[in-house]
């Protein structure tokens, strides 16, 4: 695994930054990593910049993670590149939806650098 | 509201104070990576004071505050980001924010029965020497009171009837 572009959408900054740092933390070798405060923002900068992995709230204003996750599958943006949610939106039905959206992987809020590195890991695995 | 509805909403919320503490407890040993310890009602954060708040809708309705002093709110930002990193009122804000957030969505996780119906707002951070806070859920409160770094933190669950 080389080194990988990274887009971290959620509209806490300071949530970006620990996204970021448990990714690092993660042992993933990140080359570049893209900022997004909403889904809205999020489609733009998979239209400007190719990535290799999308980390995602759900909540958040103009548009939430899951319609996000639902627009990048209809409009066939980043195919192939997993998006993981990270969300304090931990609930069942909240999981079953956001994977039926498309998403590879579900990380609650609060997490661990470990945690992220066992959900993210075998999505970078398997990518082709 | 019925007494009978009135008491079991009481019993609820006394059953849930441990949860409630436990949540902010696992927010501030995971994020944070520091412990914090039930005290005493009586301790007040000083003043200087920030209120972080979330709401919450569906079938668990009310808000969530968590409240500290100025220099609690700046540790806590700098144990989330780091010394460089949190040197600004906006990141101290930001970060509260996020840690209410998580507090709430860890408590409401915690809570059976609540799976999918109870959604969360987008937190909303006051700071100020002089203000008073009044939220208008007319239900059953609770309150957890912890020490983070010797400084109290105040954490309310205020329900709607």
């Amino acid at each position: 695994m080389g080194k990988l572009r990274a887009l971290i959408v959620d509209d806490s900054s300071v949530m970006r930054k620990i996204v970021e740092r448990s990714l690092r933390q993660a042992g993933i070798d990140l080359e570049q990593v893209v900022e997004a405060s909403n889904g809205a923002e999020a489609l733009g900068a998979l239209r400007d910049h190719a990535v290799d992995l999308v980390l995602c709230d759900i909540n958040m204003p103009v548009m939430g993670g899951l319609e996000f996750v639902r627009q990048v599958s209809t409009l066939e943006l980043a195919e192939g590149v997993p998006i993981v949610m990270i969300t304090t939106e931990g609930s069942e039905s909240h999981v079953v939806e956001a994977l039926s959206h498309g998403a590879r992987g579900y990380i609650r809020k609060p997490f661990t650098s470990d945690q992220v590195k066992e959900h993210v890991l075998p999505l970078l695995d398997k990518k082709p | 509201m019925s007494a009978d509805s009135k008491i079991a909403l009481s019993a609820r919320s006394q059953n849930w104070l441990p949860i409630l503490e436990l949540s902010v407890q696992e927010v501030f040993d995971i994020m944070l990576d520091c412990t914090v310890q039930p005290a005493a009602t009586s301790e007040r954060p000083a003043r200087g004071e920030f209120t972080a708040m979330v709401g919450l809708a569906g079938s668990l309705c009310g808000i969530l505050t968590l409240g500290c002093g100025s220099q609690a709110a700046t540790r806590i930002a700098t144990r989330m980001l780091g010394p460089e990193i949190a040197n600004s009122k906006d990141q101290v804000c930001d970060a509260l924010g996020e840690l209410c957030n998580m507090v709430a969505g860890n408590f409401k996780n915690k809570l059976a029965g609540l799976d999918g119906q109870c959604i969360l707002s987008v937190p909303t951070v006051v700071s100020g020497g002089e203000y008073s806070f009044h939220s208008l859920a007319d239900g059953e409160s609770l309150e957890a009171v912890l020490l983070f770094e010797g400084a109290p933190l105040v954490v309310r669950l205020e329900l709607h009837s």
